[in-house]
């Protein structure tokens, strides 16, 4: 084994290695300060924080490989609130009526329809004017979260439909519907992204464009269908949570898009792409479920925890910065 | 000044890394007034012993003595501050400020209430740049300046300190021939004024027009010093590779095929105007200009990178359009672009990915790429191009310059082009790849490819090419076969000094 295959081996397990500092640290920090008698690497628990991950954790699935193509995307918490909208909402259509319990599979696929379209329209735009993702999708922000509070107000969006909530508790095997849903995106796309032609070719134009497009790689049509496949993951994310809730508010999904980047930018995926795991990110996920339980288990309130968490990132890239540089040919600022 | 006193000196300097001895007892001084050319295969040490020099890093063992006094260097400023100054390859330069802010960049002068005093600054540039005799003045935005005017505003700054040694690192890779002579002006100026230069290069041209003495670095060692005026291209060449070099004129006759490519008439906005040219089977056609007369925008063109706005191009007698990198590829077209780094790899990519880059679509297996197909087309040109590798996890970054062109170039042959060309096929490799590069080029000539080659050096044209077109704005001033050309002639084309186009 190399030095080269060596280091990324250690850069991808350190997002593990976090992982088993916390829960040590949780365990017995529990032991002296925790509110309650559960001790907190307690089996139900665990599952408990697997599902909690789901919802951001799919989205930031999807950020990785929009990421790793060198593009961000901004807008995915507004698609999240939209798709729950159209969930909910179209399960009340008078269209449907007739359906029974068959309203739910229609209602999933116009809730996906609708997060795909909202990124086709994010990667078309990109593809064509050239404007950064940044931006393009800075707009769709706002833009997409209008169309929220156009559909219903202030108001919240409510439908309980009981066999949709008895699916979405289910548990199978041990774990949660949300958990597997959640476990099954990150293998599809860890598939799309270790050993397809897609996601080598996502690596190469995020790494460098410009050699891409002199290998005759299109980068255009690439970006569409992350774009698309990221809104269908936003989509994916409202569609197994509010299938439980039933009640979606029109602010809900804010800063959604900064979580999911959080998550992603712990498992070391690179800002300017090129560089990432679909695995690590899964990892990036669990680590601030983790954090977020740990320290509400040893009694920590929620500004605390986000406090930590903002601290324990910017620390986690100093040390990346510091392990990454060759000698002391980095620029001293 | 004492003249007797070298201005700088190094001795048996040290430096190590983790498992490599970069730099191994090196000892070399420069005097005041002298030109100094430093020169050595890329990884030689050449590098490293700058940044001793600069201070970025610390000499494990030896001592720099500035007229002859010992000095530790802590950082490039305090560098300058004790007289050395380094003009680099890659310009660091805020394009959006002016000249004179540039050259002052943190020790603008100042009145009371840190506001910065406009007038002196302005007027103590420009009477820097009155010495440099340039066509700018201390107002003008860097980022409207050429290339070589910047690397002026680069040697300016080095001046506002009274420098003993100036250090130019490959200042020429990006300039016309034009403006070298200017720059050349500058160093004969500095020289004069008693100023010890050393001069980084890898253009024995220049190296032996310029310098007064060379020293040789290999594998991190200093091999000697040779005096420019008694030594020639073959000493200083042994010295560096350990062995002697073939660069003569290319004298290769094979058989040569039918037309491959045919351009007419091509033009593109005012790039370049009213191109033509056949490239055979089997035939280099080396296509030689200063930068900037078009020769990249032709190859790029015909790669349909751009359109034409005029003329046609034929692949074996068919006209055809092409207008994407996949519709060049798909007919048969590849290129090896001018900059490997930016344009040619994915640096973070493994060897194996880069070089299958353009034909991993047809590489699946189901869904997914086919590991097993791919490895073996890495194996094939690995050992094909001589492509020395840990193995194909490698990534491409941490290649040598010349092993990462090889593997430019075996991406390309993997696709099994009918035309290939080449831009700037050895710019910044090593004098020992650089003919492993040409071997290369002449082999596959000599296998049937039809080849492109684009040069900015006139030895590499010579070596390789069949026939060379010489450009000059824009324009074929004329075409050479290999028997007929001779380096004045040529030098004459490229210029615009044979006025009219001579068949």
């Amino acid at each position: 084994m190399n030095s080269d295959t060596r280091a990324t081996l250690i850069k991808q397990g350190a997002i593990w290695a976090f992982i088993a500092v916390e829960l040590a640290f949780f365990s017995i920090a529990g032991e002296f300060l925790a509110v309650t008698d559960q001790a907190f690497m307690d089996f139900d628990n665990m599952l408990l924080l697997l599902k909690q991950s789901a919802p951001i954790g799919i989205i930031a699935l999807g950020m990785t490989i929009v990421m790793i193509n060198g593009n961000i995307d901004l807008s995915v918490g507004a698609t999240y609130a939209l798709a729950a909208i159209v969930l909910l909402d179209s399960m009340t259509w008078p269209i449907f009526a007739g359906l029974g319990d068959w309203v739910i599979p229609v209602s999933w696929a116009l809730a996906l329809l609708t997060g795909t379209v909202l990124g086709a329209v994010n990667g078309l735009i990109v593809w064509k004017t050239g404007v950064d993702a940044f931006i393009v999708t800075l707009g769709a922000m706002l833009g997409y979260r209008g169309l929220v509070f156009m559909y219903n107000g202030e108001q919240p969006t409510s439908h309980l439909n009981w066999t949709l909530v008895d699916f979405a508790e289910a548990q199978f095997l041990g774990l949660h519907t949300a958990t597997w849903f959640l476990l099954g995106t990150a293998l599809v796309l860890w598939l799309v992204m270790t050993k397809t032609v897609h996601g080598r070719n996502a690596y190469a134009i995020g790494n460098n464009r410009e050699a891409a497009v002199n290998a005759g790689i299109r980068v255009g049509p690439h970006f569409l269908i992350n774009f698309m496949l990221i809104g269908f993951l936003a989509a994916l994310s409202a569609v197994v949570f509010y299938s439980e809730s039933g009640s979606v508010n029109p602010n809900d999904g804010m800063l959604f898009e900064l979580w999911a980047i959080t998550a992603v930018v712990l498992g070391g995926t690179k800002l300017m792409g090129g560089y990432g795991s679909i695995v690590a990110t899964l990892g990036g996920v669990i680590a601030i479920q983790l954090l977020r339980k740990g320290l509400g288990h040893i009694g920590a309130g929620t500004e605390t925890v986000n406090l930590v968490i903002g601290l324990i990132l910017i620390a986690v890239l100093f040390l990346d910065r510091q392990l990454n540089r060759r000698g002391r040919e980095a620029l001293k600022i | 000044m004492n003249d007797h006193v070298p201005a700088l000196r190094l001795e048996g300097i040290v430096k190590t890394f983790p498992g490599v001895r970069a730099l191994d007892d090196v000892s070399f001084n420069v005097m005041p007034g002298e030109v100094h050319a430093l020169m050595g295969e890329n990884g030689a040490g050449k590098s490293t012993l700058m940044k001793v020099l600069g201070g970025i890093y610390a000499p494990d063992a030896g001592r720099i003595y500035i007229a002859e006094e010992p000095t530790e260097m802590t950082s490039p400023i305090h560098a300058k501050a004790k007289g050395v100054v380094f003009i680099h390859q890659e310009l660091s330069l805020a394009d959006e400020l002016t000249v004179a802010e540039n050259i002052f960049l943190g020790e603008l002068p100042r009145k009371s209430l840190g506001r910065v005093d406009w007038r002196k600054l302005f007027a103590e540039t420009d009477a820097i740049l009155k010495t440099l005799n340039v066509g700018f003045n201390a107002r003008t935005r860097v980022g409207d300046l050429s290339i070589a005017n910047q690397q002026m505003v680069e040697i300016a700054r080095a001046l506002t300190v009274d420098p003993r040694a100036v250090i130019f690192d490959e200042p020429t890779a990006s300039l016309t021939d034009a403006e070298k002579s200017v720059l050349f002006e500058v160093i004969a100026d500095l020289k004069s004024r008693g100023v010890g230069i050393i001069y980084i290069s890898h253009r024995m041209e220049e190296i032996f027009k310029i310098t007064d003495r060379i020293s040789v670095l290999r594998d991190g060692q200093y091999r000697g010093t040779l005096e420019t005026a008694k030594t020639n291209e073959e000493e200083v060449t042994h010295l560096m590779i350990g062995r002697t070099l073939d660069l003569s004129r290319n004298a290769s006759h094979h058989e040569m095929g039918d037309v491959a490519l045919e351009v007419r008439g091509l033009s593109c906005g005012d790039l370049f105007e009213d191109v033509s040219f056949k490239v055979r089977r089997g035939e280099v056609v080396g296509f030689y200009g200063l930068v900037g007369a078009g020769r990249t925008e032709i190859a790029e063109t015909i790669f349909g990178l751009r359109d034409p706005s005029a003329g046609s191009i034929l692949l074996d007698g068919e006209e055809v359009r092409i207008t994407s990198p996949q519709d060049a590829i798909r007919r048969g077209i590849s290129l090896v672009p001018e900059d490997r780094k930016a344009q040619g790899l994915v640096l973070g990519m493994n060897c194996r990915d880069n070089i299958t880059l353009p034909q991993v679509d047809d590489m699946t297996a189901g869904p997914f790429v086919s590991d097993g197909a791919e490895v073996a087309i890495f194996d094939l040109y690995r050992d094909k191009l001589d492509i020395r590798t840990p193995g194909w996890r490698q990534t491409v970054g941490n290649l040598s310059g010349g092993n990462q062109q090889k593997i430019v170039i075996g991406k390309w042959l993997s696709m099994h082009p009918s035309v290939l060309i080449v831009d700037e096929p050895t710019r910044g490799i090593d004098v020992g790849s650089k003919s492993e590069i040409h071997n290369l080029i002449r082999d596959l000539a000599a296998q049937g490819y039809a080849v492109i080659v684009i040069s900015s050096e006139m030895p590499e044209v010579l070596h390789v090419s069949d026939r060379i077109v010489a450009m000059y704005s824009g324009r074929i001033m004329r075409e050479f076969t290999s028997e007929e050309v001779t380096e004045d002639s040529l030098i004459q084309a490229i210029s615009g000094l044979t006025g009219d186009k001579v068949a």
